[in-house]
C-alpha cells in the first residue's frame, strides 16, 4: 500500500514542528509507530523508559527486574497499540500495562511497598519553629531562581536531582503527580493506595525536596 | 454549642500546605490556612518556596536513557516488524 498524499503533508507538518523544537504528541507518534516508523518508536522509548523502569522498580526487588518488566511493557504496546482508543492519555495506557505486569512480577518475588503516614513537616521542622509555633526565622522565597516569571534551568536540574534522592515511594509519588503531572486519582489506581496516602506521600516528598533546595541556596550565596 | 477551630499556628500552617496548592483541602481547613497567610509573611514565603518545587518538578529534566537500551529496544521492534 503506497502512502496517500495526506501522510506525505503529516510527515512534513511534523518535520516543521520538530525543526522548531515543538513536542510532536503522543498520538501523532504512535500513528507513525502504526506504520512501521522506528524513528517514533524510538522517541516514544525515549520518552518513557526512565519513567518505566523507575516505576516498575516499586514492585521488583531489581533493576535489571524492572528493565524486564519494562520491556514486556513495550512488547504488549506494540502487539495492542492498534487497539489503543485514545480513551485515556497514552501515557496512562502505558503505565496501567507496565504495573499490571509490575505487579504479577513483584507479586512473585513478594514485596510490599513501605508507606509511613505518621510523618510531619512541622515536626520534621521543629527546630525551624519557636514554642508557639512560629517560625524562628522565616523562609527565604526562592526568588534568586526566578528569571521573568519562570524557574531558571539550575534550579530545575537541582530539584530533579533531589527527586532522584527521595526514598523510592516519594520518588514514585513526586515523580508521577508532579513531573507526570497525573492526577491524584490516577496515581493511587496506578500504585494500589488511596488517593489520601497519594497526599501525604506527596507532601513529605515535595517538603524533603524543598528543605534540599532551600539548603543548597542558602549554602550557596556567598 | 458550637466548638470554632484554634487559629493556626506556623508549624501546623505547614503540614496544610501541599494539598491547598492541589486544591485538596476541605472548605473549612483551607479558610484557616488562607486567614493564616494573610497575616503571615512567613508562611507566604514557605507556599511560594512549594510553589516554585512543584513548577520546578514539571519542567523537562534531562533524559538519561543511555543508547545501548535504545538500542535494544529498537531491536525489539526490528523483530517485532520482521515477525508481522
Amino acid at each position: 500500500m503506497s502512502p496517500s498524499p495526506a501522510w506525505g503533508m503529516f510527515h512534513l507538518f511534523s518535520n516543521v514542528r520538530r525543526r522548531y523544537g515543538g513536542r510532536v504528541d503522543d498520538s501523532e507518534l504512535l500513528t507513525r509507530l502504526i506504520d512501521g516508523d522506528e524513528r517514533a518508536f524510538a522517541e516514544i522509548v525515549t520518552r518513557y523508559q526512565s519513567l518505566l523502569v523507575r516505576v516498575a522498580r516499586l514492585y521488583v526487588k531489581s533493576d535489571a527486574s524492572a528493565e524486564d518488566v519494562a520491556q514486556d511493557t513495550w512488547i504488549a504496546v506494540l502487539k495492542g497499540v492498534e487497539r489503543f482508543e485514545g480513551r485515556s492519555s497514552f501515557k496512562t495506557w502505558l503505565l496501567h500495562i507496565l504495573v499490571n505486569r509490575a505487579r504479577t512480577t513483584g507479586s512473585k518475588e513478594s514485596r510490599v511497598l513501605p508507606i509511613d503516614l505518621t510523618w510531619s513537616e512541622g515536626s520534621a521542622l521543629s527546630k525551624r519553629f519557636d514554642e508557639g509555633g512560629f517560625w524562628r526565622e522565616a523562609p527565604v522565597p526562592f526568588t534568586e531562581a526566578i528569571e521573568n516569571g519562570i524557574v531558571n534551568a539550575p534550579l530545575v536540574a537541582l530539584v530533579h536531582e533531589q527527586i532522584e534522592k527521595l526514598p523510592e515511594v516519594q520518588r514514585a509519588v513526586v515523580t508521577l503527580r508532579d513531573v507526570e503531572g497525573l492526577s491524584t486519582t490516577e496515581v493511587a489506581s496506578l500504585l494500589d493506595i488511596t488517593e489520601v496516602n497519594v497526599r501525604v506521600i506527596l507532601h513529605r516528598g515535595r517538603s524533603l525536596v524543598r528543605s534540599a533546595i532551600e539548603t543548597t541556596l542558602q549554602g550557596g550565596v556567598s | 454549642m458550637r466548638i470554632l477551630p484554634h487559629a493556626l499556628v506556623c508549624q501546623e500552617a505547614v503540614d496544610l500546605v501541599s494539598d491547598y496548592l492541589d486544591g485538596a483541602l476541605s472548605r473549612r481547613d483551607r479558610r484557616r490556612l488562607e486567614k493564616h497567610l494573610a497575616n503571615c509573611d512567613a508562611c507566604t514565603a514557605y507556599v511560594e518556596q512549594i510553589r516554585v518545587t512543584i513548577a520546578a518538578s514539571g519542567m523537562v529534566g534531562p533524559n538519561d536513557l543511555s543508547p545501548e537500551a535504545l538500542e535494544t529496544l529498537a531491536d525489539l521492534f526490528r523483530r517485532f516488524n520482521d515477525e508481522k
